[in-house]
């Protein structure tokens, strides 16, 4: 079961994250797109997104930090197990704060407005559902993953990190991640579930992210000649047939 | 040696206002044609908008609310109004300044059902409005067209943005002899900006300027729905389709056009007031002429449109892989001779600095419509040319929708159209041609007749000059070409016009029926070899 959890499971996600994007690139590129819904309500979503999306920023800068940069390093400059537990547990808590907050208000919206509600289809529940469950779990580890339930106190960057960090070299060390709390490795297996997920739901726009826009000219010339003759998008992701009502649904 | 001009063409369109009925058939058909799918039920790329009004989206040209088009910096610079690349990025995870549904307006079906399935009973069953968004009873509070011909105009005239800033300027009792005494419609479709600032604001580089012919388009493989493009642009006339989650706008009918067929709106408008012809310009100095004062856009636009009949023009404009017959063309484009031959047309806000390219031929109307009413005659060219001068708000008015506010180029168009008036009752009433009429603005009687054929009896091919596609690139325009043999079947009279023969659009729904039929074909090919 360990084997499989932590040796095989990274990697099969691996395999269905990439692949899913290489499909979804080729094949939907109509679908891809943030699906906003700023035009039903705009009033919550004004608030709530941008504090969702910017602590989810900084939330993704200290996974990075705390996985990818080795105990030994930070030990190295003097920095000492304590003042990067503290520096962790109140940056990352805050920011946590404040992504468990958009994201609680982001659904309150969702369930709350009927022409929202509306426009969610099941693909997006499940999404929610699995996210939430991640944000929530990862504020779990953080709050109360310190202490196994011997007592015995558990530094993630000890285990979580090293296993990590050792997927990459494919010489997962089963072991060390064996040895993390109940709340890291519940936490790290619904994240796998989500990072599988991506692809197929609308969290794909996070791969979209227009950063070529600060260097693009303003005005872009396409000749005629230039362009694909028709869309990759598969037959049935495309536009609605004509005359579906706007409230038909015929996205589940 | 001097680098050398760049030339590129652009279709364009004039609509002529005195002749706009507000019947919205541009409207509806254009609808059918193209906006007729889940999502777009609020979406109108074409929309007629009575004046004075709130237009669609309501206020849309309050740009202090909305945001849309460009500015100039201290620096001499253009800006988006809306801000630079650095901001729009940061505020990407919820568009700042965007138009809501209530601004639009929430689209609804009826309940027809139950006015079969009621049960009997003592009171008649009705048909409840339901929203098309939330699928509950809801209350109409306003459509495409709330104030159309001033309807409910205590509710709604009130907040025209162009009223309240003339309102600022003048007083009230002029304002409210001024609502009496005129009215007047205007069609509204996507600009097709020389200078665009929804595609400056795509974050996603989904807007092109096809480079043929300027049509400005939204790839929908590339848009990942961020909505800048709406607060952009100016007009507003760029759309979200909440079903798909991209932007949608008026594409000119481009595989119409390709074809060399005008526009739907152009095509079924009754009033026969659409002109649509190539202009010619240089792309290089858009940003230069984007860049001139308030009241000297005009101007500034007018002299980046190139002379189509100077040899040097034709020259350049060859060099540049123009096709022959796009440049003639241009020479007989019926809007380059509105817009820079008779100077009658003016472009919709060019302060928004986007360059329009759609214009229109400002309404003499109201003013003959107050002179009549008030026992004068209306076509006596003294009568006119004292009433345009009198008439100082609606004059003002139009200034600030066609001119950024500038009244004489307003009253000299007007006193043209006038002019234009009167000289031609001569001719027909058979009296002597009075000169000074056409001389007083600037023009010949020679020209006086010319302008008058074009406003008033431009047969289909003289309102419509559009070249085809180019062969050499006719590959690419199979899907929606009509194999239509005119020979054999006489049901199908003409390759062109209002007769011709069955088209199949560019559509995602014949696509696969297409691909479905070339694949048979070639299978049965290969397998006759």
């Amino acid at each position: 079961m360990e084997i499989f959890l932590w040796g095989v499971l990274p990697y099969v996600v691996a395999l269905v994250f990439v692949g899913g994007l290489i499909w979804r690139h080729r094949y939907d590129q109509f679908g891809w797109t943030t699906r906003s819904s700023q035009l039903y309500e705009s009033r919550i979503l004004k608030f709530a997104s941008p504090v969702f999306h910017f602590a989810l920023l900084a939330v993704f800068l200290g996974h990075v930090v705390g996985l990818m940069i080795p105990k030994a390093f930070t030990d190295w400059v003097g920095l000492d197990q304590h003042m990067y537990h503290m520096g962790a547990f109140y940056g990352g808590g805050l920011a946590g704060v404040a992504l468990v907050l958009g994201l609680a208000l982001l659904i309150y919206r969702r369930r709350t407005q009927t022409a929202v509600f509306r426009a969610t289809t099941w693909n997006d529940k499940i999404m929610y559902l699995v996210l939430a469950l991640v944000v929530g779990l990862g504020m779990v580890a953080t709050l109360t993953g310190d202490k196994t339930p011997t007592g015995a106190e558990h530094n993630y960057r000890e285990t979580v990190s090293v296993w990590f960090r050792s997927l990459f070299t494919f010489q997962p060390n089963v072991e060390a991640m064996g040895a993390a709390t109940w709340q890291f490795q519940t936490h790290v297996v619904i994240a796998l579930l989500l990072i599988a997920m991506i692809p197929f739901t609308r969290l794909v726009h996070a791969f979209s992210a227009p950063l070529h826009y600060l260097f693009r000219p303003y005005i872009v010339y396409r000749s005629r000649d230039g362009q694909a003759r028709h869309s990759q998008t598969v037959k049935g992701r495309g536009w609605d047939p004509i005359g579906t009502k706007d409230n038909e649904k015929s996205r589940r | 040696m001097a680098k050398q001009r760049r030339v590129m063409a652009q279709v364009a369109m004039v609509m002529n206002l005195d002749k706009c009925i507000g019947c919205h058939t541009c409207s509806v058909t254009c609808k059918q044609a193209w906006t007729n799918r889940a999502g777009t039920e609020y979406v109108w790329f074409n929309n007629v908008e009575t004046r004075p009004g709130q237009g669609y989206p309501r206020t849309y040209e309050d740009q202090e609310r909305w945001q849309g088009g460009w500015v100039r910096t201290r620096s001499g610079r253009l800006k988006l109004r809306s801000g630079g690349r650095f901001k729009k990025l940061l505020s990407i995870f919820a568009s700042p300044v965007q138009p809501g549904m209530d601004d639009y307006y929430e689209p609804w079906t009826y309940d027809y059902e139950t006015l079969t399935n009621a049960p009997l009973g003592d009171d008649f069953p009705v048909a409840r409005p339901k929203s098309l968004v939330t699928g509950q009873d809801m209350a109409i509070g306003a459509s495409a067209n709330w104030d159309d011909a001033l309807g409910g105009v205590s509710a709604t005239e009130a907040g025209d943005p162009i009223l309240k800033k003339l309102r600022e300027e003048a007083n009230q009792q002029i304002k409210l002899e001024y609502e009496k005494s005129f009215m007047f419609f205007v069609p509204r479709i996507c600009e097709h900006c020389l200078n665009p600032s929804c595609m400056a604001s795509c974050p996603s580089g989904a807007i092109y300027k096809r480079s043929e012919d300027g049509i400005v388009l939204v790839d929908q493989d590339k848009c990942r729905g961020w909505r800048q493009c709406i607060t952009g642009c100016p007009y507003k006339k760029i759309y979200f389709n909440h079903r798909t989650g991209k932007a949608e706008k008026c594409h000119f009918c481009y595989p119409r056009l390709e074809v060399g067929l005008p526009t739907v709106c152009s095509e079924t408008c009754v009033g026969r007031l659409r002109y649509i012809g190539i202009i010619l310009y240089d792309p290089d100095q858009v940003t230069k002429a984007a860049l001139a004062d308030d009241q000297d856009l005009y101007e500034a636009q007018l002299d980046l449109m190139l002379d189509p009949n100077d040899p040097q023009v034709v020259a350049d404009a060859k060099v540049n892989g123009i096709p022959a017959d796009w440049i003639a063309a241009a020479q007989r484009s019926p809007v380059y001779a509105l817009i820079k031959h008779f100077k009658v047309a003016l472009p919709l806000h060019p302060e928004y600095r986007t360059m329009p390219m759609v214009w229109y031929i400002p309404p003499l109307s109201p003013v003959v419509d107050l002179l009549s009413s008030q026992g004068h005659d209306a076509e006596a060219g003294g009568n006119l040319f004292g009433a345009i001068d009198a008439l100082r708000i609606p004059l003002e008015y139009l200034a600030e929708l066609f001119t950024a506010g500038d009244v004489e180029a307003v009253r000299l168009v007007l006193q043209k159209l006038a002019a234009m008036r009167s000289y031609m009752r001569d001719v027909t009433m058979g009296r002597e041609r009075d000169e000074q009429l056409a001389a007083a603005v600037g023009m010949t009687g020679h020209a006086m007749e010319q302008m008058y054929r074009l406003l008033a009896i431009a047969k289909y091919d003289d309102r419509y000059v559009i070249p085809k596609a180019h062969r050499e690139q006719a590959h690419n325009l199979e899907e929606m070409a009509c194999s239509v043999n005119f020979d054999e079947d006489p049901s199908l009279s003409a390759p062109l016009g209002e007769s011709s023969g069955r088209l199949v659009p560019v559509a995602i729904e014949s696509f696969a029926a297409v691909k479905a039929k070339r694949d048979a074909e070639e299978r049965d090919m290969a397998g006759q070899a």
